[in-house]
């Protein structure tokens, strides 16, 4: 317990990822909240790269932590313009009133 | 020792309990100041494992962007005020058992990797980008990203012009009524559409805008 590893720093990742994955199925409000999830699991990813690379002193992982946030980084903004487009255009983003795929 | 591990569990907890009040918390702005929460924390785990720069860029990127961009929306499309229905609809929907099965099912395969998981024997020695220790991680990584990884960084700055062009491209909208300034109108003005000669008799008035 007292001497931390690598196996505390990949449990953290893996109860941030479990909570982002929670917050995408059980979410009845706003999509907004579901990007704020997806954020959340691009983090615990991050998490468990830059653990490997530190313990494993290696750089690559940090290099590949850089361009993920890059990439996160592009998805919020397209992400967020979208669900700007669709309120103005409906009126509402509550995920129980999108349903016009009927899926 | 005592102190880093003291620092690990503080901070873990914080991180853990802003994740679960991101996805839990009645307001949408409350979840945003919880993710912020969330993004510092973790970054101050990243300063205190020895990645430096990589804490230092979650902090810019995330809290000073990503996170007032979710503000920003959140404050302009009004939904601040909704409420949360988490907890009225649970009896009627059937999917809230099903999420959570299903996201305890992944959490105990993540830790089941975990527990069970060993290196290749020759892992370390195949590694080809370890770490100089007498540069700063900063210095270490900037050697790598521009020389082996230069593709990859160049192709992710292209990934970041086309996510702003088609944030404007999305958002944008051509409003109806607003008087404004046609360059090219102006540019392609002729001579023979904007002055006309007249011959004007004495004693007589010309008509304009007829």
């Amino acid at each position: 317990m007292i001497d931390i590893g690598l196996g505390h720093y990949l449990t953290l990742g893996a109860v941030i990822f479990t909570i982002g994955v929670i917050g995408i199925f059980l979410n009845r409000k706003n999509i907004i909240v579901i990007l704020m999830s997806i954020e959340l699991i691009l983090l615990a990813v991050n998490i468990n790269l830059v653990s490997f690379s530190i313990f494993l002193n290696d750089l690559s992982g940090q290099v590949f932590t850089l361009f993920i946030l890059t990439v996160a980084a592009a998805e919020a903004a397209i992400g967020l313009a979208i669900i700007v487009v669709y309120y103005r255009n409906s009126g509402t983003i509550r995920v129980e009133e999108i349903d016009t795929l009927k899926g | 020792m005592i102190a880093h591990s003291i620092f690990f569990y503080f901070f873990s907890i914080v991180a853990i309990i802003s994740a679960i009040m991101v996805t839990a918390s009645k307001n949408t702005v409350h979840s945003v100041f919880f993710l912020i929460l969330d993004f510092i924390s973790i970054s101050c785990l990243f300063i205190m494992i020895g990645a430096e720069f990589l804490g230092m860029i979650m902090l810019i990127v995330y809290v000073g962007a990503v996170a007032v961009l979710f503000l920003f929306v959140v404050m302009m499309l009004n939904v601040a005020q909704q409420k949360n229905q988490w907890f009225s609809s649970m009896s009627s929907s059937s999917h809230i058992p099903v999420g959570v099965i299903i996201s305890a099912i992944i959490f105990f395969e993540l830790i089941i990797v975990i527990g069970g998981w060993k290196y290749k024997p020759d892992l370390v020695e195949s590694i080809d980008t370890s770490v100089n220790n007498g540069l700063s991680n900063t210095h270490s990584l900037g050697q790598v990203l521009y020389t082996d990884y230069i593709h990859i960084f160049q192709i992710s700055g292209m990934i970041l012009l086309i996510a702003m062009i088609g944030a404007i491209v999305l958002t944008y909208r051509q409003r109806e009524g607003v008087k404004k300034q046609s360059y090219l109108k102006q540019i392609s003005r002729e001579r023979s559409e904007g002055v006309e000669v007249l011959e004007v008799q004495s004693n007589k008035g010309v008509k304009i805008d007829d």
